[in-house]
């Protein structure tokens, strides 16, 4: 966020920290680790309100629970807004000194009143206003998400509304307040900031920036980079309808169970010319591939680095003799290259990292040495005296402000793509679980007490409505699909809010209801929010 | 660009003397923390750096100046003039006593060297109290694939329930039931564990100092006798499920993952992980054939 893409704060900030919004997080299951130092924080003294359609087992820790309508997070910050700035509680000095384009926000956020957002989000006009009074004049306070609020057809407005909420009150760039998201995934956070991200090259540094182009092909040998932005996840797969791309190298996803719209996905990936898939296991991606290059795991066979969300660099180290044929990813990209006219020599992972160290100035006092003798080190780190960097953007409290100022981004509400109506009436989101993974291809191999069998969760009082009970196996639809699923009754649901995982593709196909809507400028589906409607089997199939 | 990093309050240094030794301790530091600054090895077996000190075992104690009875070093801490004794007739009895005692009626043979070495230093000899003597000795509880619980390993730490509770986990799934000699760990009602709140995160297994939580991978390959600590190797490496970024360590055996830990001195873990990170590592077991 402005400028970096990271989280501005350490874990450790949420054990000192006076107020955590959790907002479309269900950390407790999704981020267990992270959970224990924001329970910490809680009983340090520190309160806790969870933003969720669900009660998860995080809200019940909170002491305010916001339970709001899937896709009307913008009306609620809007309308948080729209409080503390009537209430005379904006940062007036910060938001002079530190940011842009305020005026423009606070006209936008005019329209969000109390009565406006309480019809548009379900949550009553006084606990909005109470929270928005709270995190205002906490002397510290974090706002922390996850995929609550990224995966929507408008996932970066989600991410910007929050952002100005933390620009208003000032509760960013100093200890114990920040904008935190929880990677879901380990290595997200790496894998953006190695530049997985089109256009962008190591340390986020634009592609497009003369300075940052010719820095890199000179390092690389005279190296020629297009000049056109690469495409997303989202639209490849456009490209794919479009037959504008026609081959596909996967590393280590699973696309033909994760994408939303699943029958789509498969049909686009099996339809390619050439699909080369490289992964530890043969997944079902991988059955669609012409090649399978059949690679180490990462984080036990291998050697190298990752980032978590707390943007701390840390070493993986092998641990375990690869099975026979598995080879490094370091090594298949290599004899790639060979094999197209490029030799690379056989760098170590420590080889290729200080080439990133030279090329990446927020990495570059980052040796592996350091890294084993600190635990890790937080980026920006740039020179080996440096510690790392505990949290983001204090250069917005130098006086003057270093840097380039933080922009406030007037954004409106708007409802999911998947509209709910009298066909299909009730919303399904998803999520994760505790003791499982994505789409299980790893998770799914160890033994869980915990795990039961993949179910659609409905409140007891929609069971009531539509006849049916617990444990009853029905049929749910979407307009892009239909699935069979047994029913179980889950209190943390309200009336017209049903969910799923992701974990148990074979058990229960969810990706074939959920929509493909995807947020133009991050390229992420709309997981959480399909419209769908529950049909009891006819007499005979039904358990 | 070198940021403001929060170091805390600054803290004043306070004078006391320990076995005749005048020292300098930061104010708020525990006795132990000031024998370990001295390098004078003290027992402990419910202290961890990790947990709240709940004063239950004993073995740590010392003679304080002017102190009617002997004070727990892990928990009490450093007063000005301080006047402390760490090997005197009294601390050896009485550190010896505790040993004894617990291991009359614990099996203590998975404790750690160091343990049995306190055992030697005190000359601590369990055996002086008769054979079949009041015993703890039961079966082990296995009642799910991923731990077993071995009670009669069990010396009432309280580390797990620490972990469990409070101090990390807050998931409160077991507690000491009963009182005086019929003391125990329990879940409620001493369900199950499938039945408990239990969530598998193996915290608690984690701070078992006895060897009464132990893995099933570990448990199942002592009952077969291949389990051989001098053949593991232990790498430190990152999870590979959410985005915290959890440091493990893989106790490796034969190229198999025998065991996963989690350094007590690192500031994401501070040892403690989640079920996936703990025992979610079969799948990369599984592709061996």
């Amino acid at each position: 966020m402005f400028g970096a893409g990271g989280g501005t704060s350490s874990y450790r900030e949420a054990e000192e920290t006076n107020l955590v919004i959790l907002w479309g997080s269900n950390a407790r299951e999704t981020h267990p680790i992270f959970f224990h130092h924001l329970l910490r924080g809680v009983r340090n003294g520190a309160r806790l309100v969870a933003v969720d359609p669900r009660r998860t087992s995080s809200a019940q820790w909170a002491d305010v629970w916001l339970g709001i309508d899937v896709g009307s997070d913008i009306a609620l910050a809007n309308a948080m807004a729209r409080v503390i700035i009537h209430a005379g509680l904006a940062n007036k000095e910060f938001i002079e000194r530190a940011t842009t384009g305020y005026e423009e926000f606070a006209r936008c956020v005019e329209a969000y009143t109390l009565e406006v957002a309480e019809k548009e989000t379900g949550v009553p006009a006084d606990a909005i206003r109470d929270v928005a009074l709270e995190y205002a004049r906490a002397e510290r306070a974090m706002i922390c998400w996850t995929l609550g609020i990224t995966e929507h057809h408008n996932a970066t407005d989600n991410v910007l509304a929050l952002i100005n909420l933390a620009l208003l009150t000032g509760k960013v760039g100093r200890y114990g307040c920040g904008l935190n998201p929880l990677r879901g995934q380990n290595n997200v956070q790496g894998g953006g900031d190695m530049g997985a991200i089109p256009a962008r090259l190591p340390g986020f540094q634009d592609l497009q920036e003369p300075d940052i182009h010719a820095k890199f092909s000179r390092a690389w040998g005279g190296a020629q980079f297009p000049d056109k932005k690469g495409y997303h996840l989202s639209e490849m797969f456009d490209a794919m309808e479009h037959g504008e791309l026609t081959a596909a190298y996967i590393v280590g996803e699973n696309p033909a169970r994760s994408e939303a719209d699943q029958t789509r996905a498969v049909r686009l990936l099996g339809g390619l010319e050439h699909l080369v898939v490289q992964d530890i296991f043969l997944t079902q991606t991988a059955e669609l591939a012409h090649v399978v290059l059949p690679a180490t795991a990462g984080w036990a066979e291998s050697d190298g680095t990752v980032t978590n969300s707390e943007r701390r660099v840390q070493r993986v180290r092998r641990a375990l003799e690869p099975p026979v044929g598995a080879r490094d990813d370091l090594e298949i990209i290599g004899e790639l290259a060979r094999r197209l006219g490029c030799d690379w020599g056989r760098p170590t992972a420590e080889q290729v990292w200080d080439e990133c160290r030279e090329l990446s100035p927020m990495h570059a006092g980052m040796s592996y040495a350091r890294l084993d003798e600190l635990g890790g080190i937080q980026w920006p780190c740039p020179d080996e005296s440096h510690p790392g960097t505990q949290f983001l953007h204090a250069r917005l409290w130098k006086d003057p402000v270093e840097g380039m100022p933080a922009p406030f981004h007037a954004v409106e509400h708007d409802p999911p793509v998947d509209r709910l109506t009298k066909d299909f009436p009730i919303r399904l989101t998803t999520g994760r679980r505790l003791d499982s993974f994505n789409t299980g291809v790893q998770s799914n191999q160890y033994s869980s007490p915990l795990r039961k069998r993949e179910a659609l969760l409905i409140s007891p009082a929609d069971g009531e409505r539509l006849g049916i009970h617990d444990g009853e196996r029905v049929l749910a639809s979407s307009r892009r699909g239909s699935v069979e699923v047994p029913i179980r009754f889950d209190e943390s649901l309200r009336p017209g809010l049903a969910f799923l995982t992701l974990h148990f593709p074979d058990q229960v196909a969810t990706n074939v209801l959920t929509i493909d809507a995807t947020d133009p400028k991050s390229g992420t589906a709309e997981f959480k929010a399909s419209a769908i409607r529950i049909e009891k089997l006819p007499a005979g199939i039904r358990t | 660009m070198a940021e403001r990093v929060f170091v805390g309050l600054p803290k004043r240094l306070v004078k006391v003397s320990i076995d005749g030794q005048e020292m300098d301790v930061l104010e708020g530091a525990t006795i132990l923390d000031a024998c370990r600054q001295l390098r004078i090895d003290t027992p402990t077996l419910c202290q961890l750096e990790t947990l709240t000190p709940v004063n239950v075992c004993r073995v740590c104690v010392v003679e304080v100046e002017g102190s009617r009875v002997l004070v727990p070093a892990c928990s009490r801490t450093v007063e000005a003039g301080m006047k402390i004794q760490t090997d005197s007739e009294r601390v050896r009895h009485s550190r010896r006593l505790v040993l004894e005692l617990l291991a009359s009626s614990v099996d203590m043979s998975l404790c750690s060297p160091q343990v049995h070495g306190w055992m030697r230093r005190y000359g601590a000899t369990p055996e002086r109290f008769g054979e079949n003597v009041a015993t703890v000795a039961q079966p082990v509880k296995i009642d799910n694939d991923l731990y077993v619980r071995d009670y009669s390993r069990c010396i009432l730490c309280y580390k797990c329930v620490e972990a469990c509770g409070a101090d990390a986990q807050n998931t409160f799934a077991i507690g000491v039931a009963g009182r005086g000699f019929d003391a125990h760990i329990a879940t409620e009602f001493t369900a199950p564990l499938p039945e408990s709140a239990c969530v598998y995160c193996g915290n608690c297994i984690g701070v078992c100092p006895t060897g009464a939580l132990m893995f099933k991978s570990e448990y199942d390959m002592r009952q077969a006798g291949t389990w051989d600590e001098s053949q593991q190797t232990v790498t430190e490496t990152v999870c590979p499920y959410c985005g915290v970024g959890c440091m493990l360590e893989l106790h490796v055996q034969d190229n198999s993952i025998v065991k996963v830990t989690s350094p007590l001195d690192h500031s994401v873990t501070e040892g403690h992980l989640c079920v996936k990170g703990r025992f979610g590592f079969e799948f990369v077991q599984r592709r061996r054939g």
